[in-house]
């Protein structure tokens, strides 16, 4: 289908956009060894001190308060859009699709919008006080429909006669949920819960709405880049969250890969689970 | 006997009108100074502050924080507007959860009348009668006599320039307003702003009778966003952080512009060739410790005030933000820490200097220098601004 | 049925509740669906969809300039400001849009080709690699990744540094609108490139195989087979390309130029101060999110998010 020329011209465009991909974080790299306080070109001293800097400043607490709402904020967006997923896949009742509609309306609004709404309902109206746990009500309210979509597709693809089949044979609920729904949906909530992390560990502007005297780590950086006496250390802090994450993304991809989500031909398995449906009685 | 009972009852009527009459003005007076305590009492373990970026940096919050056991929780704030937002949200007055917020000018009377923040007794802040004069008692933070914070430090707009592309050197803030270095400026984006414009106005444009450059007519407002407009195309860009400024003069992309000592000293150390002039009458910001109305440790947040105005304490904050302390004893620990930082930061100045910088203040509708509600207020400078800058 | 009742006595006790209850949850499907939709529905309409009406709502008053409090008196003076052509701001609403739209085009084509090599033409571990390089970027700090373009696109930075020793003159790129849309492209790209990728990735070779037996050759499979299946996951990765520009305003302060005011500035200048006219020009983004959204759900982008 494709020519040897157009497969070669695929593959270098891909590179070109993956070096434009990269080359800002290669230079942020580089910043991070800037010994000078400015960020200026080309880079003229070198040195380690923002690295000490970095491991005495504010960034440790701050980077723990972003990993502890990233896996609240995840966790609860897991939960909340599976279930919600499961009800809108599976039956039909009045106002089905518009829910697809009103759940992606935190993404897909501005930032400013969403925190304005939040900042309004949880502080004005309902009088609750700034902590972490608003920031995660703001981080969960846009990473739900991250894996609501994602549990919604794969439950699309899948039959729901698997369920009755499984109840056919004896299972209770839980059973049915541990070797038969789990299995399914696993690699869709691993994929949907990666974005959802990653979007809630890098927010800024919902964050700032919704939070207190608490700094996450976007927040902390932000405060850094106005007022930059330590400004090099945001360069070091990125560099080292870039460094550390490639094993686990790595590790999140291999598990998608090996239950057939980053397979071609995985809808070829689906299809053939669904040719091989038992007609309902 | 019906008459008797019935002036009785008069009596007491008018009685408690007077009563009721007096109980709410009380209210108001015990708001404005018969509550004020007298004397700091225990810590109460913990301080939750609204500050600009590092005004409650570790290097001197924490022997404070040792020596009174007052913990201290900070959140930043980028713009007076946040300050004014977490100040006023939740019913106001802090809404119970903060102490302390450094307001600049241009929110503190936005603050005051907003009734987000508490007189504060002077008496118990030794170091205030110390102070510059110019900031013992100044306009945007005291009212009718009442104080609402205590003043902390300050900073004038300076007019940065690259000694090796401007030829001359600058003596005036003229050159911003000229083509000559079409491209190559920067000013803040900041609506206060128009104020430069209102004060530049005031000198060259004398018929425009300004006064104030911060209590315009509608007139003069337009004329001075009509500077602003004109002034546009010579602009490289609106600066909104002062590390942005500083990149941009280190990259070459502006070589003049309106800044704070702060920029100027960080190019100096990092060897750039910049050097800034204050053109005197010139605009400037200065902060202010206020007290929340609400505060829920006004013991610890009083502790607080009284440590940073403490001479040293001030020359450490100054070197650390990179602005002026209001406290002039601060003078020798600066040089002492910093090698001719006092002169650099302009704290050993005459009172006549100090005059002639025209602190920001918020816009608002009441003139002072005319009777009646003729000026325009923030929202109009904020939407002048947009229609500059959009 | 007898064979069921017996399934149901089998067991020790919490089995067998536990069996009658899915056996009475099966029977009552709409117990089960209000079961699983009522807390993520509740919580979140009482909490966003009733804020935002809040939102909208306080767009039709007025604020105290001195104070910044909300008077609830009735007017439209906000959209009468906010129409008016004496004023900046449906300038800066066109503004935001054509920026929007510049963006999504650019990622458009800059992610198509990339997908397309990772779903149909890399091998496992090649696409592997390229899945996690895409993905990297995002944990890097959207704010850090635009200080970086500062500095790359400054007159003594690093575009110019290499242009001057390939012996070309120096660009001004930095502050202006050029510099806006190419940090924005920048930084939503991988936001294009999953979606599309994800779409193309699920076609079966099937159909490829089926289009030849047909007759077509590579741009006519191309075009009447592929595209049309990978249009769901363009639309999808354009609401995130075109949504996020719309309120974006870090990237405006940290890039822009002077005339780089985009709706989010003006919104987060008068949040504070200022939250009816706030509200009153957010309602713009708004409505053509709304619409943008319901022309992308025709278009099946929401399977493919």
């Amino acid at each position: 289908m494709t020519t040897r020329g157009s497969r070669i011209s695929l593959a270098v465009w891909s590179g070109l956009v993956l070096a434009f991909l990269w080359i800002p974080l290669v230079v942020i790299a580089l910043y991070a060894f800037n010994a000078s306080n400015i960020q200026g070109w080309p880079i003229t001293h070198w040195s380690f001190r923002w690295f000490r800097v970095a491991w005495d400043s504010d960034a440790r607490g701050a980077l723990e308060l972003s990993l502890k709402v990233g896996a609240v904020a995840t966790g609860s967006a897991l939960v909340l859009g599976t279930m919600a997923a499961a009800a809108v896949a599976r039956f039909r009742f009045f106002g089905r699709e518009s829910i697809s509609f009103l759940l992606v309306l935190p993404l897909a609004l501005p930032g400013i919008i969403t925190g304005m709404a939040l900042n309004s309902a949880l502080f004005t109206v309902w009088g609750l006080a700034p902590s972490m746990w608003t920031i995660v009500i703001g981080h969960a309210t846009f990473c739900v429909v991250l894996v609501y979509n994602n549990v919604v597709a794969r439950l699309r693809r899948t039959s729901a006669s698997l369920i009755e089949a499984s109840q056919d044979l004896g299972a209770d609920g839980w059973q049915t949920f541990r070797f038969v729904v789990w299995p399914v949906l696993s690699t869709a909530l691993v994929a949907g819960g990666l974005l959802a992390f990653a979007l809630s560990f890098d927010e800024v502007i919902v964050t700032t709405f919704t939070a207190g005297a608490q700094a996450t780590l976007p927040i902390w950086i932000l405060d850094n880049i106005r007022q930059g006496q330590q400004l090099p250390v945001i360069n070091v802090v990125a560099f080292f969250v870039v460094a550390v994450t490639v094993i686990p993304v790595a590790l999140a991809q291999r598990v998608m890969r090996d239950s057939g989500i980053i397979r071609r031909g995985a809808a070829k398995v689906t299809e053939a689970v669904e040719a091989a449906e038992i007609p309902a009685v | 006997m019906r008459r008797i009972r019935r002036r009785q009852a008069a009596t007491a009527v008018v009685a408690a009108a007077i009563v009721a009459a007096f109980a709410v003005p009380a209210a108001a007076v015990k708001a404005a100074g018969s509550g004020l305590p007298t004397k700091i009492g225990k810590g109460e373990g913990s301080l939750n502050v609204i500050e600009w970026p590092y005004y409650t940096y570790k290097s001197f919050a924490k022997p404070f924080e040792q020596q009174t056991g007052c913990i201290i929780h900070r959140k930043d704030a980028g713009s007076s507007n946040e300050m004014f937002t977490l100040m006023h949200a939740n019913g106001g007055g802090g809404g119970g959860q903060y102490d302390l917020v450094s307001a600049s000018g241009d929110a503190s009377l936005r603050l005051i009348y907003a009734r987000d923040v508490q007189p504060v007794n002077i008496k118990l802040i030794p170091s205030w009668k110390n102070f510059l004069p110019a900031f013992k008692s100044p306009p945007h933070n005291t009212v009718k006599g009442v104080h609402y914070g205590v003043s902390v430090q300050w900073g004038p707009n300076t007019l940065i320039y690259n000694t090796k592309k401007v030829k001359p050197a600058p003596k005036n803030w003229s050159l911003i307003y000229s083509k000559k270095y079409k491209g190559k400026i920067t000013v803040p984006n900041n609506p206060i702003q128009i104020a430069d414009a209102a004060l530049y106005l005031m000198q060259t444009k004398k018929s425009l009778g300004i006064k104030d450059p911060y209590e315009l007519t509608q007139a003069q407002l337009t004329a001075a966003t009509q500077l602003l407009i004109k002034q546009k195309p010579l602009l490289k860009r609106y600066w909104n952080y002062a590390t942005d400024e500083i990149t941009s003069f280190k990259n070459g992309d502006v070589w003049l512009g309106a800044g704070w000592p702060y920029q100027t000293l960080q190019l100096e150390a990092a060897k750039q060739p910049m050097k800034e002039i204050v053109p005197l009458p010139t605009t400037g910001w200065a902060d202010t410790w206020m007290l929340a109305a609400k505060a829920p440790h006004p013991n610890c947040a009083y502790k607080w005030m009284r440590y940073v105005t403490t001479p040293k304490v001030e020359a450490m904050q100054a070197l650390v933000f990179g602005e002026t302390p209001v406290n002039p004893l601060a003078c020798p620990i600066m040089n002492k820490m910093q090698k001719g930082s006092c002169v650099a930061y302009h704290l050993n100045e005459p009172a006549s200097y100090y005059n002639k910088i025209k602190f920001w203040k918020t816009p608002v509708a009441t003139c002072g220098w005319k009777p009646g509600n003729g000026c325009m207020d923030y929202n109009a400078w904020q939407q002048a601004w947009t229609k500059i800058t959009g | 049925m007898a064979a069921d009742a017996g399934a149901l006595e089998a067991g020790p006790p919490i089995r067998r509740a536990r069996l009658r209850l899915s056996g009475f949850l099966w029977r009552h499907p709409w117990l089960k669906a209000l079961g699983l939709l009522s807390p993520p529905l509740a919580a979140f309409l009482i909490l966003y969809i009733g804020s935002l009406a809040v939102l909208l709502i306080s767009s039709f008053w007025t604020a105290n300039a001195f104070t910044a409090a909300i008077e609830h008196t009735w007017t439209l003076a906000n959209y009468r400001l906010i129409f008016s052509t004496a004023q900046p701001y449906l300038h800066i609403a066109g503004l935001t849009l054509e920026m929007a739209a510049a963006v999504t085009l650019t990622d458009a084509i800059l992610a198509f080709p990339l997908a397309f090599f990772m779903a149909r033409l890399a091998g496992r571990r090649t696409t592997a690699m390229l899945f996690v390089m895409v993905l990297l970027p995002l944990w890097s700090s959207y704010l850090v990744r635009i200080y970086a373009w500062q500095t790359i696109l400054a007159h003594d930075g690093a575009i110019n540094w290499a242009l001057n020793g390939l012996g070309l003159p120096d660009q001004n790129l930095a502050y202006t609108n050029t510099a806006m849309w190419i940090v924005f492209s920048y930084v939503w790209l991988p936001f294009m490139v999953l979606p599309v990728y994800a779409a193309l990735e699920r076609i079966p070779d099937s159909y490829i195989e089926a289009s030849e037996d047909l007759g077509a050759r590579g741009s006519r499979t191309f075009r009447s087979v592929i595209l049309p299946l990978a249009l769901p996951g363009l639309v999808a990765g354009s609401i995130f390309t075109f949504a996020l520009t719309l309120g974006d305003y870090i990237t405006p302060l940290l890039v822009g130029g002077t005339s780089s005011t985009l709706i989010g500035n003006v919104v987060y200048e008068n949040v504070a101060s200022n939250t009816p006219l706030a509200a009153a020009f957010a309602t713009i983004p708004l409505l053509i999110m709304g619409v943008y959204l319901l022309i992308a759900r025709r278009l099946g982008a929401f399977e493919a998010l």
